[in-house]
């Protein structure tokens, strides 16, 4: 065939190649992700549509791990909720207790010592270290690192579950915050294993960067990937770290200035391109921040009662009224709303639950990827099934 | 930030005509809320949104809630109604006043550019059976989306313009709304060793017996 | 099933256990065929990496460093239902998720495990009273393990599966009480669910589930 052949085949420029590419270009393929996949985290499922390995539309499914949370908060006490904020996000326990609980209180105006407030703040950081750790290691095994990250992460997350154990009688669930303090006064021995702990961590997390942040290939897969603008993020009510990453300086901690929060001296670490990585560096750069708080509590904890006197649990009955209180959970802002009509359940007890809206813009961070990059994507928001379902 | 009644006095001025209320919290949180009539809700979130003192950018929260209707006694010698609901001991003239039901949705705004907020807005459907809709604020905050799904998931409020209003939760064939005061659970109810209430009431129905609470728990375990 | 149950007329075995375990002390190795084929079932328990919530995370923290589940031999969490011999239900099992662990558990080729984790896994747990919540797996699949917690800690999962590792041991490879997938009387697969209006549809599988009776004491 002479090159006057292939001219006549078509107008020059390519438009014959382009016509033979059409004849490929069939049908999309409709890929179910989940709800039982190695590479989503719990029972999340996606419907994505392909054309060839590019995302043309996704839409999530949820509602695989819905435990019916609210409904079974409005028929138990105040106090009977407070075991199953456990089980919402369950990375990250002590955070759940304590939106809880600066919610009821403002609920009921219940005051709380400043011991409560400093170990408040020593176990949200300790919960922020733990959540941010594990969503690393479970970040780099959807990337492909199969294993070794993890392995390191879940190995750092015993030492702190230790010390949860050791506090409240349980790993993952400890159900040790109440309404106007804790439920157990931490011992100096237990104080002095979290600052053991503390000051360890730095070395974990320069083992771990050394492995992870520089790596050519992580960078190769998670650079530019899953973009998300600072405006969508605000409009679809992205909050935490995904917020962060896109640049947005919105922390709760200092917004809102709960607890003893701004006592501490800390900074709010930002992104500036919204990507994956940027998701994982602001992880990593909030843990370095995690831990400066954790070793200025440390040193800084008032003696005195960790329960007010005056609180009471049993018979518990707030006022009528409603209230919304949140707080800066590792995965963003989480909050309950409750209404109390004077009963001793609440008439509406609503988790506002931070993963799931952050999933809202899902579809558009990954429209126009590779199906693979769809995995990391959904890795780097950080879910917890259920917390997203509850 | 302003108060709730200086938003109010602004939205009446800007939106002469438009349905809103303060609905005052009696509670110590005190975080006062707007009601707003259906007919300018849009128009009005999409100001409080682009307004340069409140600049309520994020949506934070959305939630149903379910008031069915209220049997209300008020007795003629005291004016202020009984929130016990009305014990017999009594014998006064008593008015029963039915208090209409109706679906509520409230919105949390916070505003991340100011770094301000609530401000709490509520709309309310109609009544609780033939009338549950308000309009979707999906178009103003994008936040909305899958919340205002789940308010209609199970609470049964349908969005005017949302999107994709779908079931999100619960399966497609599903047709109760769960979250309502009034539903009821399928009857697959197991004996079960526990002090509730109502967990009790139920094995009353399922093991007609002279008195469940005189069965050891011990030996009522599973075979 | 039960390894309890004798045959009418038990065939009196060639050597005895203890005949055996003498030999095995004096090093020479007399096996069987059946003792052969449960000790490689029982320490080559490959699990399905399957999560469904809480559970799911101690189960994560029992295959890694500080638990180490190779040690007995289940480190190797195949993706996919066809390669595994263990279904470990790790967590709550909703309705709307119920139809879907059932056919994962169909597609597991025999011979095929079930330990029902936590609470949830075996009765609904804390959330028993949920509209979304099954009561327990054992409502449609049968369980060999239940391991009881919320959520049980590591420690737990590895005694469950020890426990199970026992279970197999003791099988039988010939009559009566072989296990299921050696008798051609006994299904292998469980029917699927479908979805309501109110609920799942049948709400349970009568042949691995009926609902408990309550046994009343004689006084009073």
């Amino acid at each position: 065939m002479s090159v006057s052949d292939l001219s006549s085949l078509g107008s020059p420029g390519g438009s014959h190649v382009r016509a033979v590419h059409d004849e490929f270009h069939g049908d999309l393929l409709e890929v179910s992700m989940g709800p039982h996949h190695p590479s989503t985290h719990g029972v999340f499922r996606m419907i994505v549509t392909l054309d060839g390995e590019t995302i043309v539309k996704l839409k999530p499914v949820f509602g695989y791990l819905h435990r019916n949370h609210e409904k079974l908060g409005e028929n138990t006490s105040y106090l009977g909720s407070m075991p199953y904020t456990d089980r919402l996000d369950y990375l990250s326990s002590m955070t759940n207790n304590w939106a809880y609980a600066l919610a009821v209180e403002k609920l009921a105006g219940q005051p709380v010592p400043e011991r409560a407030e400093y170990v408040r703040v020593i176990l949200a950081e300790l919960t922020r270290l733990l959540n941010h750790t594990c969503l690393a290691g479970f970040l780099m095994q959807d990337c492909g690192c199969s294993g070794t990250p993890l392995m390191y992460a879940f190995r750092e997350r015993e030492k702190i579950l230790d010390l949860f154990e050791s506090l409240s009688g349980s790993r993952m669930m400890c159900n040790y915050q109440r309404f106007g303090g804790c439920r157990v006064d931490p011992s100096a021995d237990w104080l002095d294993g979290a600052k053991k702990l503390t000051d360890g961590y730095g070395a974990f997390l320069d083992e771990f960067e050394t492995l992870l942040t520089g790596n050519e290939i992580i960078m190769a897969r998670t650079q530019g990937v899953g973009r998300l603008s600072p405006a969508l993020a605000i409009s679809a009510g992205v909050t935490g770290p995904m917020l962060r990453a896109t640049g947005v300086n919105y922390d709760l901690r200092k917004v809102d200035g709960y607890g003893v929060y701004p006592r501490f001296d800390f900074r709010v670490p930002l992104g500036d391109h919204g990507d994956v990585y940027d998701r994982y560096m602001i992880r990593v750069l909030e843990m370095r921040e995690s831990i400066k708080i954790l070793s200025q509590a440390l040193a800084g904890i008032p003696a005195g009662p960790i329960m007010d006197p005056k609180a009471k649990l049993r018979g518990f009955r707030p006022k009528a009224g409603e209230a919304y209180g949140r707080i800066e959970g590792p995965k963003g802002e989480i909050g309950f709303f409750l209404i109390s009509d004077g009963s001793p359940n609440p008439y509406r007890y609503r988790i506002r639950p931070p993963s799931f809206i952050n999933l809202t813009i899902l579809e558009d961070m990954c429209l126009g990827q590779t199906v693979a990059d769809a995995v990391i994507i959904l890795g780097s928001v950080d879910i917890v099934l259920g917390e997203v379902d509850r | 930030m302003e108060s709730a009644e200086q938003i109010r006095d602004r939205l009446l001025a800007q939106f002469p005509g438009a349905e809103i209320s303060v609905v005052t919290n009696p509670g110590v949180a005190a975080q006062h809320s707007l009601l707003l009539g259906a007919a300018h809700a849009r128009a009005i979130a999409e100001f409080l949104r682009d307004d340069a003192n409140l600049k309520l950018d994020q949506c934070s929260n959305v939630t149903g809630i379910d008031w069915p209707e209220k049997e209300i006694i008020e007795t003629t010698k005291s004016t202020v109604p009984d929130p016990a609901g009305g014990p017999a001991k009594v014998v006064e003239l008593k008015t029963k006043r039915i208090q209409p039901g109706c679906l509520e949705v409230v919105y949390h705004l916070y505003s991340i550019a100011l770094r301000h907020g609530p401000v709490v807005l509520r709309l309310r459907t109609g009544n609780r059976t033939d009338q549950s809709t308000v309009p979707s604020l999906t178009p103003v905050w994008r936040a909305c989306e899958f919340q205002e799904r789940e308010v209609f998931d199970l609470y049964g409020v349908v969005f005017e313009g949302h999107p994709d209003l779908r079931r999100i939760l619960m399966w497609d064939a599903f047709k109760d709304h769960p979250m309502r005061r009034d539903y009821v659970e399928p009857d697959d109810y197991e004996w079960e060793p526990t002090p509730h209430g109502a967990v009790l009431e139920k094995a009353k129905a399922h093991y007609p017996a002279p008195s469940v609470a005189a069965v050891p728990a011990a030996e009522g375990a599973k075979p | 099933m039960s390894d309890q149950v004798t045959a009418s007329t038990p065939p009196p075995p060639a050597v005895t256990d203890a005949e055996r375990d003498e030999l095995r002390r004096q090093g020479i190795l007399l096996t069987s065929l059946q003792e052969l084929y449960t000790w490689g079932n029982s320490h080559s328990v490959w699990p399905l990496n399957f999560g469904l919530a809480c559970c799911a995370i101690e189960m994560i923290a029992a295959s890694m460093a500080r638990f180490d589940i190779a040690r007995f031999g289940s480190e190797v969490f195949r993706p996919s239902p066809r390669q595994a011999d263990l279904l470990i239900v790790s967590g709550t099992v909703t309705k709307k998720m119920a139809p879907q662990v059932i056919r994962l558990w169909n597609q597991m080729p025999e011979p095929k495990y079930c330990i029902a984790m936590g609470a949830c896994a075996i009765s609904g747990g804390p959330f028993k009273q949920g509209y979304n919540v099954l009561k327990g797996i054992d409502r449609f699949i049968p369980v060999d393990i239940y391991i009881p917690g919320c959520p049980p800690r590591p420690e737990a999962l590895l005694h469950g599966l020890l426990e199970l590792q026992k279970k197999i041991q003791g099988f039988k490879i010939s009559g009566p009480d072989a296990p299921r997938h050696l008798r051609a009387d006994l299904k292998c697969d469980c029917p699927v669910p479908e979805f309501g209006e109110h609920d799942l549809e049948p709400p349970a599988n009568p042949e691995v589930w009926t609902a408990p009776t309550l046994v009343r004491s004689e006084k009073a």
